[in-house]
Parts: C-alpha cells; structure tokens; sequence
C-alpha cells in the first residue's frame, strides 16, 4: 500500500479557523497519510509559541452562536473579543476538544511537516524567534512540490 | 475479550479519541488487542472507519450505559 499524502494550506489566523487545519492534519496523520501543511498570511500565527494572540471576534461573525442575542453596537465595544474567546475556549475545554496547543503537538509528534510561507514572514516583519522550532521554511513553488503529489489537497 | 492494553477516551472529542488510538497502538505489536473506551458518539463511525483504512481491525464494538467499547486488533 502506497502511503496516501495529504496538503493543506492554512491561511487565517482566528481561533476558530485555526482548529481545522490541526485536527485534519492530526486525523490523517493517524490514518497513515503523510502531511504537510502550507501556513500563510495570517496562518501563519498558528505558528507562535504563544497562541494567546489566536481569538475570536463577534464582529461580523452572525454565525457565531451566542448565549444571548448581541446588537452589532455592543459586539463592537472593548473587551468583546477577549470575552468571546474566553467563552470558546471554556466551552472547547467543557466539551473535550484539544487545545489548539495540544492538537500541533500532536500534528508534530505524528511527523506532520509544518512550512511557513518566508513572503509572508517578510511582509509582516515577523520574527521567527516567535515561532515554533519545528518549522521549514518556503515558497510556493517547494509547496508544489509535495502538494502535486497529494491525494487531497485544502484550502482552509 | 482479552486484551493486551487500555485507553480511556472518555470525555475526548473528535479527532482526540483517534489520534490517541493510533498513539496506543504505536508500542503494540501485531496481533495484540487494543481496549479503546469512549463517549464521543462520534467514535462509532471514525473509529470503523480508522480500522478500515489502517488495516487494523475491529474486534468488537459495542455500547454499555453511554459508554462506547472497542476492541481494537492491531495490524
């Protein structure tokens, strides 16, 4: 049996946008699929050591469920989106799923391949000193490199 | 069933109860039997769906009061 092989290209950098990436690449990893993901433009915060800086806004998010009904006026004040993100990530914890912290892990652990886009590395003035150690880093075309090869390829 | 290892997945949800399955399995060696507990209802279909694309198989899988068993052979 040829390995299958799985890309993703993870370009936000919300919370919420965040968990998909990780929890596909985690699942196929544990199926056999060898993985790479692609992160760029604001993907590439999932890369930081630190994560707190990876939230979820109410604001223009109407499919965001909310305990109460929230005028725009108010989703719009200070603080929101601190408590927003608070209240997902109790609820994430409530109901068993991984910390974004634990799911990369694991993606590591299970040898998926993580690159980080050098344009966008440039063009934000990031430091990788910020990231992870365990990151290549690249261009598109060495992304095509393993992505034509891949059984299913995404674009989260 | 005899089996030669736990893991306890309860209060896991998706991909955890897979992931760390496959994690279980890795210091196994071919033949031994896996137990996997969870409460992820989800479980039920990944975890044959798990089996049907690893090669490992499925012993058994069954409910007792909210609490989903498997036995898990490895490959």
């Amino acid at each position: 049996m040829t390995t299958k092989k799985m890309a993703i290209i993870a370009t936000k950098g919300t919370l919420d946008m965040a968990y998909p990436p990780f929890i596909l690449a985690s699942t196929a990893a544990a199926l056999g699929y060898e993985v790479q993901i692609f992160f760029t433009f604001y993907g590439l915060q999932l890369l930081r050591k630190d994560l707190s800086d990876v939230k979820i806004s109410p604001l223009a998010n109407p499919a965001m469920p909310m305990p109460i009904p929230m005028p725009v006026m108010v989703q719009m004040l200070p603080g929101m989106e601190s408590m927003a993100t608070m209240m997902m990530k109790n609820k994430l914890k409530d109901k068993g799923v991984a910390s974004l912290e634990e799911l990369r892990e694991m993606c590591l652990e299970m040898d998926v391949k993580f690159i980080a886009c050098q344009m966008t590395v440039d063009l934000f003035e990031f430091d990788k000193a910020e990231f992870i150690d365990n990151v290549e880093y690249g261009g598109a075309s060495m992304f095509f490199g393993f992505a034509g090869e891949t059984d299913i390829c995404l674009f989260v | 069933m005899n089996f030669d290892k736990e893991f306890d997945a309860s209060g896991l949800s998706c991909p955890l109860p897979i992931v760390k399955t496959k994690k279980s399995l890795t210091d196994m060696t071919s033949g031994q039997v896996l137990k996997v507990i969870a409460t992820d209802c989800g479980a039920v279909k990944d975890m044959q769906a798990f089996a049907d694309q690893t090669g490992n198989t499925l012993l058994s899988n069954t409910e007792e009061g909210g609490k989903y068993i498997f036995f898990m052979q490895k490959k």
